[in-house]
């Protein structure tokens, strides 16, 4: 007896984090899968008691020619900001780095980390300030004679991964920097000497050492552009049309524009479940440091 | 060739490591590498720039230029208190709310998961890990409903319960891992001059770790400052929503035409992450402090 009432003292501390998650965290994800089998509405009677509709929302989701293209889009915006962007910008810089004086260094980091840092909206009206038709970048290509087109008009998407690629950039920047001083330099030395050149040794020694920040990295970058909202939101507003419509997006316009909770909801739950494979492929890499 | 080459960079590096200073020949890889960093900043910083320059420019355009005549009307019309000062006291409340529940709870839930082995805390971390990934944004319509159901749309502590709650899978990671490099021989001496297990967090392991519990509380204070979506979509009163959701609002009525006092309001309203951000460089004494925390 004593020792499940000590064993159970020791568990009361973790209760107010049970608590809370299970109803904050645990709570809206169990509410999307039963919510998304609803008619669920913004207002009047269907918000309070929504009626179960069964499969309808899931069949009028996979009929929707929107659905398919906004799958699309965000596949392409992720793989093409984060999984590409991103990374192989946060190598490079990080390697660029380690070969830079100090006060490159410090000044290279300091911005790159500084749009990291920015309020997300902030961040959102900077990028459509640089894209707009009258923005900076487009005065800068009218310096050498060429006329820029409307960015977030003729090519929202070009416009939204770059953005996102400026402003995610720093973190896997900073996990790379922290990886490449992990790096033996006797290994890279041992290299050297035996005739490896810059890009071998990269691709031979630096990379293979590095694999797992960069599994990891990849996984969250992944996850993180996933939910990105406020910067396409601010924009281009997902448009024009639906041609920047990632799911986010879609889901919050469908529920709240056009007020469609229940359809929202399905979606919200499509983009449940392909971020619970991305975590759970995520902690497995991570499993062995767990333990 | 390779060989050849490799020879004095292998010097180099070397003479780099034994703490001289760098000779004053630069190679060209190495100028080349600052040269190209240099670019790459200069690109980040262009849109940032913008924002800067904007805000103190009389005829700001959407375009980075350099103004005619440097003003403070920009700020000065801003300045007023439903404009900014609500919001902005919005945003402190809601921040510090979901900061100071989240460092509490989480320090709480570190306790037992960092100093005793309990079967089930392997898995109770595994949920937590599975919680950092969770994307938000996907549950915002679901957690709308949730709110209408709970009564708790429009209401600022239920707000504050949620943010906090979101930030809490990363919270009691962070805490864990500073908790972790407290030795326990220091709570055994306290154990056995009686003290019970919450006298001795309270009165070693916490004085201890006074700087892990101040990057984590502005980790969550500065993603709760910077949040947009789960204020827009949980408030819906204009005198409840902190400055992010505000600032949007301005954004849509006179964004297009007052980009110097749009800059001017963002400016106000990104400084104190930014001063923040300063500060847990210097306590944990790195500039990368944030991110190492994330990976673990």
């Amino acid at each position: 007896m004593a020792v499940t009432s000590r064993g159970a003292a020791r568990v009361v501390p973790l209760a107010p984090a049970v608590v809370l998650l299970a109803l904050f965290m645990l709570g809206p994800v169990v509410w999307s899968f039963y919510g998304s089998f609803t008619n669920a509405a913004l207002t009047g009677p269907a918000a309070l008691n929504p009626e179960w509709i069964g499969l309808d929302n899931y069949t009028a989701l996979f009929g929707d020619p929107d659905f398919p293209k906004s799958l699309w889009l965000t596949v392409v915006f992720v793989f093409l900001s984060a999984v590409v962007g991103q990374n192989v910008m946060g190598i490079l810089l990080a390697g660029l780095l380690r070969s830079a004086v100090k006060p490159v260094r410090s000044i290279a980091s300091t911005v790159v980390v500084a749009a990291w840092v920015l309020p997300e909206i902030v961040a959102a009206f900077a990028a459509y300030a640089f894209f707009h038709s009258e923005g900076t970048l487009n005065t800068m290509l009218a310096g050498v004679g060429i006329a820029g087109p409307d960015w977030l008009y003729s090519t929202p998407m070009l416009a939204v991964i770059l953005a996102n690629i400026w402003r995610g950039t720093a973190f896997s920047m900073m996990v790379y920097s922290a990886a490449l001083a992990e790096v033996p330099p006797e290994l890279t030395e041992a290299a050297q000497l035996d005739g490896a050149n810059g890009f071998q040794r990269l691709a031979w020694v630096t990379i293979p050492v590095i694999r797992r920040s960069i599994s990891t990295n990849l996984m969250l970058t992944t996850l993180q552009t996933l939910s990105v909202f406020t910067l396409i939101y601010v924009m281009t507003g997902g448009g024009p049309g639906t041609d920047s419509s990632t799911l986010p997006i879609l889901a919050y316009q469908e529920a709240f524009k056009f007020a469609q909770v229940g359809y929202g909801t399905a979606i919200a739950t499509v983009m449940i479940i392909v971020g619970a494979v991305f975590s759970v492929i995520y902690i497995r890499a991570l499993r062995p440091e767990v333990d | 060739m390779a060989g050849q080459m490799t020879a004095p960079a292998v010097q180099t590096r070397r003479a780099g490591t034994a703490g001289q200073l760098a000779g004053p020949r630069i190679k060209p890889t190495k100028m080349a590498a600052n040269l190209v960093l240099l670019v790459i900043a200069l690109l980040f910083v262009l849109p940032m720039a913008w924002v800067v320059v904007a805000s103190f420019d009389a005829q700001a355009t959407l375009s980075f230029g350099v103004p005619d005549a440097l003003t403070t009307d920009n700020f000065a019309a801003i300045m007023t208190p439903e404009l900014t000062w609500l919001p902005l006291w919005n945003a402190f409340v809601l921040s510090f709310g979901a900061g100071a529940i989240t460092v509490v709870v989480a320090v709480l839930a570190a306790y037992p998961l960092s100093r005793y082995r309990m079967r089930f805390g392997k898995y109770f971390l595994y949920s937590v890990l599975f919680g950092t990934c969770l994307p938000i944004t996907a549950i915002m319509v679901p957690v709308y409903s949730l709110f209408v159901q709970l009564n708790l749309l429009d209401s600022l502590p239920g707000t504050i319960f949620f943010m906090a709650a979101t930030s809490l899978p990363m919270a009691i990671w962070m805490t864990k891992n500073f908790m972790d490099s407290v030795p326990i021989s220091l709570e055994e001496a306290a154990w056995t001059e009686g003290a019970s297990a919450m006298q001795a967090l309270r009165q070693v392991v916490l004085p201890l770790m006074r700087p892990g519990i101040a990057v984590v509380f502005i980790f969550v204070f500065v993603q709760a400052w910077g949040n947009f979506f789960v204020p827009f979509v949980l408030l819906l009163s204009p005198e409840k929503q902190p400055a992010a959701v505000s600032i949007f609002a301005f954004f849509g009525q006179y964004g297009s035409v007052a980009y110097g006092q749009l800059a001017a309001y963002s400016l106000l309203y990104a400084a104190p992450v930014l001063g923040l951000y300063v500060l847990v460089t210097r306590i944990s004494g790195s500039a990368f402090a944030l991110a190492g925390a994330v990976k673990g």
